[in-house]
């Protein structure tokens, strides 16, 4: 009896620990959502999630020009135009690596392999100021189709994805390339018609996961775009933000929130692959 | 391609040589952008931190260990590192505590696992945008959601700190923000808890062990490489830590939360002293390197691998 009353103690105290924790890691963002509809005077007079005077204003004035060059929509597509060429680089440029790194031997190979992990050790910020000046000499620098976000994503230079697909690559069988060979094939269409194929849910976690950084990030546009009419998202919120605070808080909440509205939806769709995807890359290393 | 299988003699060099070494022509792209993007660059910031490189200066002039003597004797500078150590070793072990020790609790059997486990993982994929450092802005500003709730619960009568503006709160918010990411960690754990085999508990509670000692003796030694990945991992990250810091209080209340990647930003991008921010680079890049190099020495000392690979 004394031991079904402790199981009973200790099972309502993980499920506390868990709701506990889960409320304060949430709570922010619900809260976020329900003050994107409150009005300025109300969202900081408590904490509930409560709308007393439910109004749009706040989506009014994100959605609202200010003038000048750049708007909400315009910053999501300028967002757009380089996350999608930058995701698809990466998935082709890192997929074909892999193949090269996983399934072939060479003189060299355990060299060019040993290479490639210590990349994933290579903190940008030192590569930072050469590749600023290299862009800056090819004109890349503010081009209009960003192209010093995006290019060297092209040349698998995302070590962590192709060190990902590597790790996938092993459990593809090595005998479906061999059918592969007897039936005709050379290397090139094995790749494309057996090891794309199988390897189908990782190049599918790799593009999600390059979406959600590609969506978050800031230094890339920090430094390479410089013309207001060509900022992306993460750069108009920033700067709302700056021009905003103190005042309008619904106005910049809502700016935000329509600004990781596009990730949230994916992520939602695509959940178990976001899991799936880190356990995988990690746990075979 | 039919020769594929053919004799060899029958081959001509060109086909004797793909034999061999088609699978560089994979590598070709991953060269190219190796050579061109990171080991260029890569040689090329070592050189610049021993010059007085300046964006707008056509002359570069050697000038030897003087960029490093100014680093390590600029009290800006020393303070920025000492931040910088400080954010890394209060993030990075409150992030992988609290990893895993919510990836243990969900390894019980617990009912709708996977709604806590979505839950618990959003910030991480959200956590880096800026409308999450704006969030975090609103829930820590003076009159923000953290401190309404103090308000609330002591009755109105005790008013939270200003955590933005306070030298003593403002890394800790910084921090926190990362913290509140734990999600990528624990569902790493979690899939190695998931990997214990369940046999071992069996015989430790037959042994009379108790929750405590089969989780230090049992659990723990048995997820120490995935202990040891993720310490890695978190270790380089938040000593390249920028957005938190840069969106949120902009390097201050007087350069309380002005980690060293600030300071390599502000030289190199608002002040264009290349050579400068190249050597700051670089003096994060050696600590990082010897602490990643600890690790992996240390490892044979605590890390437990059940198949030696």
């Amino acid at each position: 009896m004394g031991m079904k009353t402790a199981n009973k103690v200790a099972t309502f105290f993980k499920y506390f620990v868990l709701i506990l924790v889960g409320l304060i890691m949430i709570y922010p963002l619900l809260w976020m959502i329900s003050a994107t509809f409150k009005d300025n005077s109300e969202i900081f007079s408590g904490i509930s999630l409560w709308i007393k005077n439910p109004t749009l204003d706040g989506y009014r004035s994100a959605l609202d020009n200010f003038g000048g060059s750049i708007n909400i929509l315009q910053a999501m597509l300028n967002t757009y135009s380089y996350v999608l060429p930058k995701v698809f680089f990466t998935v082709l440029s890192s997929c074909i690596a892999a193949y090269g790194f996983g399934r072939f031997n060479f003189p060299g190979r355990k060299l060019l392999f040993s290479i490639m992990l210590a990349t994933l050790f290579l903190p940008q910020v030192v590569l930072n100021v050469p590749q600023f000046l290299l862009y800056n000499k090819f004109g890349w620098v503010d081009s209009p189709f960003y192209l010093a976000i995006w290019v060297h994503c092209a040349f698998a230079t995302e070590t962590y994805f192709v060190y990902q697909l590597v790790q996938f690559m092993r459990n593809v069988p090595r005998d479906l390339d061999e059918a592969a060979a007897i039936d005709g094939c050379n290397s090139f269409q094995t790749l494309y018609k057996v090891i794309v194929p199988m390897l189908a849910p990782a190049l599918v976690s790799c593009a999600l996961f390059q979406f959600m950084w590609s969506c978050n990030d800031f230094m890339g546009p920090l430094l390479y775009v410089s013309s207001p009419g060509k900022y992306p998202m993460s750069i108009f919120v920033k700067l709302s933000m700056d021009g905003d605070t103190g005042f309008n808080w619904n106005r910049i909440l809502a700016l935000s929130l329509i600004s990781i509205l596009p990730q949230l939806i994916v992520f939602f769709c695509a959940q178990d692959q976001f899991v799936e995807g880190i356990s995988a890359g990690a746990v075979k290393g | 391609m039919k020769k594929a299988t053919a004799p060899s003699a029958a081959r001509t060099p060109f086909q004797k040589w793909l034999d061999n070494y088609q699978g560089i022509l994979y590598l070709i792209p991953w060269i190219i952008g190796f050579v061109v993007f990171k080991a260029i660059p890569f040689g090329q910031s070592l050189y610049y931190s021993f010059t007085d490189m300046n964006f707008f200066s056509t002359t570069i002039n050697w000038v030897g260990l003087q960029n490093y003597i100014t680093a390590f004797t600029t009290p800006k500078i020393t303070k920025a590192l000492i931040i910088t150590f400080k954010y890394a070793f209060i993030t990075v072990p409150l992030k992988l505590v609290f990893a895993l020790f919510i990836a243990y609790i969900l390894n019980f059997k617990i009912a709708c696992v996977n709604l806590f486990r979505t839950v618990y993982y959003i910030p991480s994929i959200l956590g880096g945008s800026v409308a999450i450092a704006v969030l975090w802005k609103a829930v820590f500003r003076d009159e923000g959601l953290l401190n309404t709730l103090i308000h609330m619960i002591t009755f109105g009568h005790f008013n939270g700190p200003s955590w933005l503006s306070e030298s003593g709160c403002a890394l800790w918010v910084i921090c926190l923000l990362r913290v509140w990411q734990f999600g990528s960690a624990m569902v790493l754990f979690l899939a190695a808890l998931k990997g214990v085999p369940a046999d071992l508990y069996e015989a430790a509670t037959i042994d009379g062990a108790g929750k405590w000692k089969q989780f230090f003796s049992i659990t723990v030694p048995m997820i120490t490489p995935i202990i040891f990945y993720n310490l890695v991992t978190q270790i380089c990250q938040a000593f390249q830590e920028f957005n938190g810091p840069y969106i949120i209080t902009n390097g201050g209340p007087r350069g309380a939360t002005t980690l060293i990647s600030l300071l390599v930003y502000q030289n190199a991008f608002k002040e264009y002293k290349m050579g400068m921010a190249s050597a700051l680079a670089w003096i994060m890049f050696i600590i990082v390197c010897i602490l990643t190099i600890i690790a992996f020495t240390s490892q044979k000392k605590w890390v437990y691998y059940s198949d030696e690979r």
